[in-house]
């Protein structure tokens, strides 16, 4: 896989913490290697959204990837909880399905942005840096050590 | 069912697995099946409801499902793996969720639930009741099926509504 300029934090320079919400395992796998990739850590997994909340509780991630189609409790409805209990929370939804109306909703209940599945990496690290940077964090330092765009 | 229903069934397979294969796949074959639906390969299931009410079952070749997992995870990969019906999973949950996504820009209202790996005893009960429309796609890793059960909800409703004759 491609390797991108990494994301780091830019309060400590630290690799940006991500949580994987998703109830398909390999997905969650698939979006861990881009995240690597990323020079992320992913700090937490869960599998549906009620997971999801006690793992954003328990990791604090700097980013949430989220999924929308998943059992038990969906993706809109975790996000809507997270952030109504940490409104600083960065959640990117993450999902095949993108309904005008689900993107809409998903926005409304405080989501950042939103990425149809399949997966474009490079299309998923623009979104990330353009999250992360809305709320003060950078991608300082590229492979060769150059300032990154 | 109408062409208009089946054709982003179509286009999104294409599209998802151009994207996660890196290779095209060429639709082989369609036609229409009134038996009960039978497994060929590795198969998941994803139902919908709403405007449009239904079930697509994405259907593999057992080696094609393979090399896919092996080739998406980056390592070879055992059959037996876990990894590999997961892959299958989520390929039906891509090909059908971009499907649907182009049906409801088209007006269409529905709401899609969680994709299923479909054991034996299911794939019998899974195409008991309806005409299936069966799509069969060739790639350069083996075939590929859909299996697409859908029929609008609110014609099926205004049918049964009794009309009072004056």
């Amino acid at each position: 896989m491609k390797q991108f300029d990494p994301l780091t934090r830019k309060k400590d320079n630290q690799p940006v913490r991500y949580l994987v919400v998703d109830d398909s395992v390999f997905a969650r796998k698939s979006l861990a290697k881009m995240i690597e990739s990323f020079g992320g850590q992913v700090v937490g997994e869960a599998g549906d959204g009620c997971t999801a909340i006690t793992e954003y509780a328990r990791t604090k991630p700097d980013i949430v990837l989220m999924d929308i189609t998943m059992p038990q409790m969906e993706g809109i409805e975790a996000v809507e909880r997270i952030v109504q209990e940490h409104p600083e929370a960065r959640i990117v939804m993450v999902s095949s399905v993108g309904y005008q109306d689900n993107i809409l909703a998903a926005l409304q209940k405080g989501a950042r942005h939103f990425v149809q599945k399949p997966v474009k990496p490079e299309a998923l690290y623009e979104i990330i840096r353009y999250v992360l940077n809305d709320d003060g964090v950078t991608a300082p330092v590229g492979a060769g050590g150059e300032k990154a765009r | 069912m109408r062409m208009e229903l089946i054709q982003p069934f179509i286009g999104s397979l294409d599209a998802v697995l151009a994207e996660m294969m890196k290779e095209p796949a060429k639709i082989v074959d369609l036609a229409m099946e009134e038996e009960g639906y039978r497994r060929k390969g590795l198969a998941a299931s994803v139902t919908f409801k709403g405007q449009i009410e239904g079930r697509v079952i994405l259907d593999m070749d057992p080696q094609a499902a393979v090399r896919v997992a092996g080739y998406l995870s980056g390592a070879e990969v055992d059959p037996a793996e876990p990894i590999v019906p997961e892959v299958v999973c989520e390929l039906a949950n891509m090909v059908i969720g971009n499907a649907v996504t182009q049906l409801n820009d088209r007006g269409f209202e529905f709401k899609v639930l969680p994709p299923e790996v479909l054991t034996e005893a299911q794939c019998e009960a899974a195409g008991q009741d309806s005409e299936a429309t069966i799509l069969c796609f060739e790639t350069a890793s083996g075939c590929v099926n859909l299996n697409i059960v859908m029929h609008y909800h609110s014609r099926r409703t205004r049918e049964r509504t009794p009309v009072s004759v004056s």
